[in-house]
């Protein structure tokens, strides 16, 4: 590959002048400084707009008559990477599974979105919602209850028309 | 019928109060100045680099130095063990003292007419004016010396060595540049000055152009104000002289240095801008042969002058706009230009600014002599060939000495071929 010059002009000293040079930077400011549009985020005024793929507090799906979608297979307490989930499975008089326990630790989570991914019934999500601030440690680890009772939008890992992604 | 008197200490026991009442209600005005010319500072900046400043604590943020005075009274003090203990503590108060006296002798607004007699407005009318204030500002020197060798840190000495230079160099312009004012208004009274400029009819800074650009720079010099912010270059000494510090010693810096900023702002408005003067003579007043006169008609006849209380306020407002236009300038200059290196800034002190300050004292005073030894009476043509000569030594030294030797930017310094 060659090896291409440039050559960048530049004023001699004789042509230069810091007081001028001074004037053109204050000409910059004062437009910057009067200009009305500014960048900052009124937080919490503004709500912050978060992106599809954020990945935030976790949410648990639930069937239409309220039990969870969860089928208890341990395949998320096995790939999470924090060891955060903490699942007891059991299996209920026909014969389906379910957890008796289902526990996420939100402290120890590093919000990696595996869970998600690993999911084969679509049950666990990670979701768009940061403001969950507590007073405690203990009030960080939320159960099923809590996990079903989520509002906010979950996080779009994969194409909705592509959920194979062949 | 209002006594026309001026107020003086013959007056007894009314004097005392009434120099008591200015002397509380500058001192406030003074630290309200400073408290929200930081806010000012932080505003202003913030707008300059595309964002909002402080503007949650009160509306708009104007509750903030409340706040941060609040936070700074709730810190920890920090006393350094291998500190010497006395000078460390008065170090604050010898940089904080200077900056807040030297108002004393600032007038601010027209002479107030009361059932007493006529309050001049100034703390202290001494006749020695401006050497008053030289002398004060270089007081300012110990403070920033005393706080940086006391703090037993090499951040701290660094610092407050380079600031002690820089400052020191940087009087010798300011008086030079000075001295031109001097030369004009024929008095040190700083009421005299105001006075001259008003019969001049032009305010100081056209016909002492030159003089207000070098006023400028080394004010901006003995105020540590960017570009001359060597003493206190974070990136580069921590915070310089006032690392060992916290809490209310260093908001007394802080203090400092901004009541300095003011201090600096008024004088510059009251030399070289007319101080309370404002634009026009419906304003003017001086007191003359025991009578206030706003000027003299062709033939020397003085014009009898009303004062008022509107007037007075007026002209408080006027110069209060003054000042707040320099503080403005401060702070937008700061955040333009980037920080001179400490060969940069001796260089700048003691071989630009005192030969050419010296030369132009010598210019100004040879025009002055030709011009009263013309015969040209101390009015609106005097004033404007005093602005043509000044122009010509503004363009010289913009177009001729400002040739990048010293602070040369994105400047090559040998031909480029091609």
């Amino acid at each position: 590959m060659a090896i291409t010059t440039t050559l960048v002009t530049r004023p001699e000293i004789k042509d230069t002048s810091y007081l001028r040079a001074a004037l053109k930077g204050m000409k910059i400011t004062l437009k910057h400084m009067l200009n009305p549009r500014k960048i900052t985020q009124q937080y919490p005024e503004v709500e912050t707009r978060l992106h599809p793929r954020w990945r935030g507090t976790h949410r648990m799906e639930v069937h239409e008559d309220g039990r969870p979608k969860c089928v208890a297979c341990g395949l998320c307490p096995t790939v999470c990477p924090a060891n955060c989930i903490r699942l007891v499975g059991g299996e209920d008089d026909q014969g389906n599974r379910y957890p008796i326990v289902f526990e996420i630790d939100e402290f120890r989570c590093i919000f990696c979105g595996m869970c998600q991914e690993v999911c084969p019934v679509e049950a666990i999500h990670v979701g768009q919602d940061f403001e969950n601030a507590e007073y405690s440690r203990e009030r960080f680890v939320y159960d099923l209850d809590r996990l079903m009772h989520q509002d906010h939008p979950t996080t779009l890992l994969w194409d909705p028309s592509d959920p194979t992604s062949e | 019928m209002e006594r026309l008197q001026i107020v003086s200490a013959e007056d007894g026991m009314v004097f005392y109060l009434i120099t008591l009442t200015k002397i509380t209600v500058m001192f406030g005005i003074i630290m309200l100045t400073v408290a929200y010319t930081t806010l000012a500072e932080r505003k202003i900046s913030a707008f300059i680099q595309d964002r909002l400043g402080p503007n949650r604590v009160g509306p708009m943020g104007l509750l903030q130095p409340i706040a941060d005075g609040l936070k700074n009274l709730f810190k920890e003090e920090t006393l350094p063990a291998s500190a010497s203990k006395f000078y460390f503590l008065i170090g604050p108060m010898l940089a904080m003292i200077p900056a807040l006296v030297t108002f004393a002798v600032i007038p601010f607004a027209a002479p107030l007419p009361t059932s007493w007699g006529v309050v001049p407005m100034i703390i202290a009318d001494v006749p020695i004016g401006v050497l008053y204030i030289l002398a004060l500002s270089s007081l300012g020197v110990y403070g920033v010396v005393i706080a940086g060798w006391a703090s037993n840190n090499k951040y701290a000495f660094l610092g407050a060595l380079r600031a002690s230079a820089q400052m020191i160099s940087y009087e010798v312009g300011l008086g030079l540049s000075l001295i031109t004012v001097l030369m004009l208004a024929g008095n040190v009274t700083l009421t005299e000055i105001v006075w001259k400029q008003q019969e001049l009819g032009l305010w100081f800074s056209l016909p002492l152009s030159l003089g207000f650009i070098l006023f400028l720079v080394c004010a901006f010099a003995e105020t540590n104000r960017l570009p001359f912010d060597m003493p206190e270059a974070e990136s580069e000494l921590i915070t310089g002289f006032h690392t060992e510090y916290s809490a209310m010693k260093f908001s007394m810096f802080f203090i400092a240095e901004y009541a300095h900023m003011v201090t600096a702002s008024a004088l510059m408005a009251t030399l070289f801008f007319g101080g309370w003067d404002l634009p026009g003579s419906w304003d003017d007043v001086f007191m003359h042969d025991g009578a206030w006169i706003s000027g003299f008609t062709g033939d020397g006849a003085p014009i009898s002058a009303s004062l008022s209380v509107w007037k007075t306020l007026a002209t408080f407002l006027g110069f209060a706009a003054k000042t707040g236009f320099f503080l403005l300038l401060y702070i937008w200059i700061r955040w333009t230009l980037p920080r001179f290196r400490y060969d940069q800034v001796m260089e700048l002190g003691w071989k630009i600014i005192l030969p050419i300050s010296l030369g132009y004292a010598m210019i100004v005073a040879a025009t002055i002599l030709t011009l009263s030894q013309s015969g040209i009476d101390y009015g609106f043509v005097f004033g404007l060939v005093l602005t043509v000569v000044s122009g010509i030594c503004t363009m010289a030294f913009v177009f001729v000495v400002d040739r990048g030797g010293t602070i040369s930017g994105a400047a090559s310094g040998k031909k480029v071929g091609g």
